[in-house]
């Protein structure tokens, strides 16, 4: 991986955050959250970085930050070697189409008053206006397929989709202008045990297929690990550890990764026990 | 005597589009003092069981069966009697701590009232015993400086320490069965895994029965003695929770202990649920 | 073996059925809830047939409006009544004129007045609050601070002198009322657009390059006209009571064109001579048509808002 040319890098990203003062009068000065604290990283063509952390570490917000979704006081990111944060509006309309995104809640993702062909076809739209209706729809037929849905599904509203087929019509979304990279925002928490499976698997089969980076946030550490390359583990907004997955699960180095892997529960009782067994003792210790 | 003993739970909705069967012929019986997990993922009722035993179902609900507290049985209870059955004898707690909590009363205010309208003794207690008793309470859930944060506002907590607050709520009548209703899927890991920690200490404190009930197969193993798994409104079966995870007969149980990506191993591709045991499901 | 299973399914779908399944759009359903209240219905059609009556009730009319029967004039209280021989249906006003000619005339104005306001308001006000909402920041605080002033001018005052100086029209009437129906409507529309703003498909809009507009007039508008719809069935009663309430005062309509407040107004006054008939039909149709608004707002409010239930 690390002969390649990253496709992106990150340099000393910084995001703040201003915060009014309760009772504060206008002319008093915000106090200042530091978001992100100067976070570096690459991502290399075909990738999937695992991003983790607890909530409030930053990982939502370095993502959005990245595409300039929401402004950051400071820190280059480069795309294909190209300053996204020099960018002007229309440059960055074509980077767009290229960085794609899926995002957490399946459902709340999706216009509900548009149908499922609509919402699939808006990245097309909006990228390339003079695409014929037909090949519009051909297109979106297509991806429906790639995705696991039936073509037939085309007219049917997100109400009338489980959560899983919802996250499907996101992935959709995300894969119609053909990007090079998705950054996949807790993509799997929102839904059921066996359905996170299967858009677990539809997730890796596509990143295999299609060649595409992966800049994939979560919470749940055994699915960042089983689904990542490497991961990049976030503590309010600084990066506390970024290495191989293996390496970064089976030896971690930062106290705090420690304590996360500590605190996954493994589904396993005997094991399980024996984990927290040892975790009290070291705590009573301590 | 077991403590609570269901049998044949049944729970219909009337919709507009018809007869809904939210729960079929569930059986179950937990003991004092023990602890059992009820698995399921989203729709599967087990959270509408719950509410069944805490009869706290909509308007609309139809339940059927025997559900029996202590060998009463509480289909049909009263409002006051359920009532008391709930103040005094089964506490539940939820997902989100902010919405049982009231945002515009302190912490102090909003405990001190159960104790003062529902103290187990049945005397009214006074205020100032009662916010003792409170700060009691949140010492023993492990609030650090719980004399002085008694007096702050729900808001002015973290998450887990909400949770606290309320487990040291549900606490305070003592109750002899606690219902968690996915007490922990709002929260961080390590925050989840210190509530966990906390919970089975407080039942052995107060020697009380636990149902746990959530998605999560790994807070499960390491808590709880028995396990039922639910699907679509029925069990599908249950058991240790050692004989469950260790040799899950039911094709679903092994389905959705196969799903779930493991810390501690490494899977090629992660086995997705078949559901071919659903016709029958169907056909049984 | 499950990815087997999966396209064998699929497979035997494609094959089942190759036209595509029509889905049922949330309005599609939210139609259905409504037409299964019964409240809601029957003031539908007690409302369309007010608006028949106004639309056709010149055709059925014996007398015109503006003429004065005066066989009857000076006898009104006796001869004057409701009756259908000498084609009065509704009996005569104050100075023999044909009260059902009237009413036909001064129900078309109400409902427009009514209408107009509602639609002046929906329109400007959904797409000043969404913007408003949608940007934010200084925009917005500039935006919302402009209605603010407009509203904390009394409006009744400015409307009294507009029709003062610039003559009474029915123009200067629907600028009066235009002016002022927006601004409660703006507020709404933008405290939703706030909350739908931070939605995850808004975001994903955003993610993917469309344009501002575009996300406003795609993404935000279609979702708050739920709340739009209701509030507006309640609007058009507004609108009309204001209009009442200036044609009352006697600003409002010039005759020979009236509406219902100043059919009301002139029939309150006639009230001690005994032609209660006055009063009685333009009373009648302004409050059906209110309770039916009322009727269809809380309606559409349940249909639209399924969570309720």
């Amino acid at each position: 991986m690390s002969t390649k040319e990253p496709i992106l890098s990150v340099r000393d990203m910084r995001v703040e955050f201003k915060i009014k003062k309760q009772n504060a009068l206008p002319w008093q000065k915000p106090d200042i959250l530091r978001a992100v604290k100067g976070v570096s990283f690459d991502l290399a063509a075909g990738e999937t970085l695992g991003i983790v952390g607890e909530s409030g570490c930053g990982k939502s917000t370095l993502a959005r930050a990245i595409i300039r979704m929401i402004p950051s006081q400071g820190g280059e990111v480069f795309w294909q070697g190209r300053d996204l944060m020099k960018m002007n509006e229309k440059e960055l309309l074509g980077i767009r189409k290229e960085i794609q995104m899926i995002f957490q809640d399946p459902l709340a993702s999706l216009n509900p008053r548009l149908t499922a062909g609509q919402i699939i076809a808006e990245p097309l739209k909006t990228h390339y206006p003079n695409t014929s209706k037909d090949e519009v729809k051909k297109r979106v037929r297509e991806l429906m397929e790639k995705v696991g849905l039936s073509g037939r599904m085309i007219n049917r509203y997100p109400h009338e989709f489980s959560g899983g087929q919802c996250q499907r019509i996101g992935i959709a979304r995300a894969l119609i202008t053909n990007p090079k990279m998705i950054i996949c925002d807790e993509p799997v928490s929102a839904l059921d045990v066996s359905v996170q499976a299967q858009v677990v698997n539809l997730l890796m089969d596509l990143q295999k297929e299609l060649g595409l980076s992966l800049l994939f946030i979560a919470h749940d550490l055994s699915v960042v690990k089983h689904i990542s390359n490497r991961i990049m583990v976030l503590e309010f907004g600084d990066i506390a550890e970024l290495g191989e997955a293996h390496e970064v699960i089976n030896n971690p180095q930062s106290p705090y990764t420690r304590e996360l892997i500590n605190a996954v529960p493994i589904p396993d009782p005997i094991a399980e026990r024996k984990r927290i067994a040892e975790r009290r003792a070291l705590e009573a210790s301590a | 005597m077991a403590l609570l003993d269901i049998q044949n739970l049944r729970i219909t909705y009337d919709t507009p589009d018809g007869v809904v069967e939210a729960v079929r012929n569930v059986n179950l019986t937990i003991d004092k003092g023990e602890t059992l997990a009820i698995v399921g993922e989203s729709g599967s009722g087990k959270s509408q069981t719950a509410f069944a035993t805490m009869g706290l179902l909509p308007h609309n609900a139809q339940v059927s069966g025997s559900i029996k507290y202590q060998g009463q049985e509480i289909i049909g209870l009263s409002h006051e009697e359920m009532n008391k059955l709930r103040s005094n004898e089964i506490a539940m707690i939820f997902q989100d701590p902010m919405t049982s909590l009231n945002p515009y009363l302190r912490i102090s205010d909003q405990m001190a009232e159960t104790l003062i309208y529902n103290s187990p003794d049945g005397k009214r207690m006074k205020k100032k015993d009662a916010i003792a008793e409170c700060v009691r309470m949140l010492e023993a859930v492990k609030i650090p400086n719980a004399k002085n944060r008694i007096h702050l506002y729900p808001h002015e907590f973290s998450g887990g320490m909400r949770q606290r607050v309320m487990i040291a709520m549900s606490l305070l009548c003592r109750p002899k069965l606690l219902i968690a209703d996915e007490p922990t899927t709002a929260l961080d890991v390590t925050v989840q895994a210190r509530i966990m920690d906390l919970l089975v200490e407080l039942q052995e404190e107060f020697h009380m029965a636990i149902v746990l009930i959530t998605h999560n197969l790994g807070i499960v193993a390491g808590s709880c003695e028995r396990t039922m798994v639910m699907y679509k409104g029925e069990v599908m079966e249950q058991g240790s929770t050692v004989d469950i995870f260790g040799k899950p007969s039911h094709p679903y149980t092994q389905g959705l202990l196969s799903a779930v990506p493991r810390l501690d191993q490494d899977e090629e591709r992660l086995i997705t649920l078949d559901r071919s045991f659903e016709t029958q499901l169907a056909e049984g | 073996m499950m990815v087997d299973v999966q396209k064998m399914e699929q497979f035997a779908e494609n094959l089942a059925a190759q036209e595509e399944v029509q889905g049922r759009s949330l309005f599609a359903d939210a139609r259905r809830r409504f037409f299964k209240n019964k409240a809601a219905v029957v003031s539908l059609i007690v409302l369309c047939c007010v608006f028949a009556f106004s639309m056709f009730g010149h055709m059925i009319a014996v007398w015109p409006n503006d003429e004065m029967d005066w066989g009857i004039l000076g006898q009104i209280a006796e001869l004057g009544a409701p009756s259908i021989e000498n084609g009065h249906y509704f009996g005569v006003d104050e100075l023999g004129r044909d009260l059902f000619a009237r009413v036909v005339q001064g129900t078309q104005i109400s409902l427009m007045v009514g209408i107009v306001g509602a639609l002046i308001a929906v329109i400007v006000g959904t797409l000043y609050g969404a913007i408003a909402g949608y940007t934010g920041g200084k925009v917005d605080n500039v935006m919302m601070r402009i209605v603010d002033i407009l509203q904390s001018i009394p409006y009744m005052f400015v409307l009294i002198l507009l029709l003062v100086v610039f003559g009474r029209s029915i123009f200067m009437l629907f600028v009066g009322i235009g002016l002022i129906s927006w601004l409660d409507m703006s507020r709404i529309a933008r405290g939703q657009t706030l909350t739908l703003k931070n939605k995850e498909f808004v975001e994903a809009a955003m993610a993917t390059g469309v344009k501002p507009l575009t996300i406003i007039l795609r993404h935000i508008v279609p979702n708050l006209l739920g709340v739009v719809v209701v509030y507006s069935t309640l609007l058009v009663p507004q609108m009309i009571l204001t209009e009442s309430f200036i044609s009352f005062l006697g600003l409002g309509v010039q005759e020979p064109n009236t509406s219902w407040g100043a059919l009301i107004a002139e029939g309150a006054g006639t009230m001690q001579y005994g032609t209660l008939w006055q009063l009685a039909f333009p009373m009648f149709f302004f409050i059906i048509s209110l309770f039916s608004f009322f009727f269809i707002g809380d309606g559409l409010r349940d249909a639209l808002d399924p969570k309720d239930q």
